[in-house]
């Protein structure tokens, strides 16, 4: 056992924790008043209901030594045994570390459908939703098959932000638009929660990414530094563009920006250096905003953009990690390395793969788990609960009182 | 009596109240309100959306007065609060039946 690799891993695992209380408030400042506690509760909810089977189940079916690459075994059923798992820091600092990434994967999605899913409903749907789509997409990622054939994802580019993304876009193709959308106007209701949330999910994602590297080391320092700078160029890439399109650079644009370069650098952090970080933020932050008429165009309400900061994002630091992958920041022959870096297109070919088949696993499985909900359950609420809001039609409380 | 109702721009509060206080106007009550007149709204944008805020920020201002401090009472307002610009706001002065100080029971003009 390292120590000080085990002081770092469960240092970041509580970096991590901290993540999705700050997604709450990310959101929440974004949604209209009604629906604040509706947010806050949707993402601390996954806190709860997530651990708790992460600890059951979706642990061992990921680390599990099944033996083959696609699903884990039953080994370390309820956490049992898991001081036997190799490695120099001790099981249980994977498993505080994974398990916090489990919790905020589906918390992601929650941007996509919000205001109008019961709450009953959607904690179904977060169970079923990590076990069925969350830990197969992570076992294939950091220990199966994509992983075997060479595809990289240091921090959750593909098993985190494309899934979820994918996953948002199949929930709202069920649930369907928010009442009065696009016509009534549903601004922001206290960007500075946003602000807030931006600060607690940029300051947790050093612990995401550079913790990924497992160990307080060269690779986690890069890490560190990577994630911030990315964080850095994606907001000024995200308000050149909004400042050249719309005239103003926004608040909301500046917070927009830096998550979408920390999107991108998620499955960079550990396989990039130099001035990599800054074009990768750069790139997302200009991307991600394009995207924003993505969902305009198809008439999709995906009310805070997840499909343009998390499942693009995604994709483009996926893609991206196949150009500026340097083997000599995580020990690589050359010929594996990026494209750029002294490596062929394997790299980009193999990342490419993962993005689209995750991608597509993740769009169908999550489709047939809100049509199944929607067909029994409802998912949606019913047209008052929704004028009212969630707050009060869901929870019977309100986020603001005099 | 007369209850004079005044919608300003929120940041001329200060002035006006000011202004009255040195006419010697011993009490008024404010709200935050929110309104559309000829200024029509504004547009904000979130991630490139432009929203069309019809329902602009004002402030409302309620005085009730003996009639004889009305007319100086509403100029000083108007002279206050005025930035010569579109969304200055409105006064208006209506009838009031009867006024009662809740503390003592005064009544009319003693309750002012």
């Amino acid at each position: 056992m390292d120590s000080g690799n085990t002081a770092w891993v469960l240092t970041s695992a509580a970096l991590v924790l901290f993540m999705t209380p700050g997604l709450a408030f990310f959101y929440g400042g974004m949604v209209r008043s009604k629906n604040m506690l509706g947010m806050l509760m949707q993402n601390i909810f996954a806190m709860g209901i997530i651990s708790t089977l992460f600890a059951i189940v979706g642990f061992t079916l990921i680390f599990g030594d099944s033996g083959n690459g696609w699903i884990g075994n039953f080994d370390f059923f309820l956490l049992s045994d898991v001081d036997t798992l190799d490695g120099d820091i001790p099981g249980m600092a994977l498993v505080a570390f994974q398990m916090m990434f489990a919790v905020i994967t589906p918390a992601l999605i929650t941007g996509a459908t919000a205001d109008r899913l019961k709450f009953g409903a959607y904690a179904l749907f977060i169970a079923i939703w990590s076990i069925v789509v969350y830990v197969p997409a992570a076992k294939w990622v950091w220990n199966g098959w994509l992983l075997d054939r060479g595809a990289l994802d240091f921090a959750g580019g593909t098993a985190i932000h494309i899934n979820a993304g994918m996953a948002a876009l199949a929930v709202i193709l069920v649930v369907g638009n928010r009442r009065g959308h696009p016509n009534t106007p549903m601004p922001p209701h206290n960007l500075p929660f946003t602000v807030l949330g931006t600060g607690i999910l940029w300051f947790g994602w050093i612990g995401f990414n550079a913790g990924s590297a497992l160990a307080a080391n060269g690779q986690a320092a890069q890490a560190v530094v990577n994630t911030h700078l990315a964080a850095a160029t994606g907001m000024l890439g995200w308000l050149l563009v909004e400042r050249l399109k719309t005239g103003h650079a926004t608040t909301l644009g500046a917070c927009s920006g830096a998550v979408a370069g920390l999107v991108a650098i998620t499955p960079c952090a550990g396989f990039v250096g130099g001035a990599s970080p800054l074009i990768i933020g750069a790139i997302a932050g200009a991307v991600c905003y394009l995207a924003l008429s993505i969902k305009e165009k198809m008439n999709w309400d995906d009310s805070l953009d997840v499909i343009a900061v998390h499942l693009i994002g995604g994709i483009v630091g996926t893609l991206l990690l196949g150009f500026f992958a340097d083997g000599a920041i995580y020990g690589a022959e050359e010929g594996e390395a990026g494209l750029f870096y002294g490596g062929g297109i394997e790299l980009f070919l193999e990342q490419l793969l993962g993005a689209v088949f995750v991608g597509v696993f993740s769009f169908i499985a999550t489709f047939i788990i809100a049509k199944s909900i929607d067909a029994t359950m409802g998912l949606r609420v019913d047209e008052d609960a929704e004028n009212e809001g969630l707050d009060q039609s869901q929870h019977a409380e309100s986020a603001y009182t005099s | 009596m007369k209850l004079i109702t005044a919608v300003i721009k929120p940041f001329k509060l200060d002035e006006v109240k000011d202004a009255l206080k040195e006419a010697g106007i011993t009490g008024i009550t404010v709200g935050e309100v929110r309104g559309f007149g000829r200024q029509g709204g504004h547009t904000e944008t979130y991630r490139g959306a432009e929203y069309q805020i019809d329902f602009v920020p004002k402030v409302s201002i309620s005085i009730v007065l003996d009639d004889d401090q009305v007319d100086s009472a509403v100029d000083t307002i108007a002279a206050a609060a005025r930035t010569e610009k579109i969304g200055d706001g409105k006064i208006w002065v209506t009838g009031v039946e009867r006024v009662v100080r809740i503390r003592t029971g005064e009544e009319g003009a003693d309750a002012i």
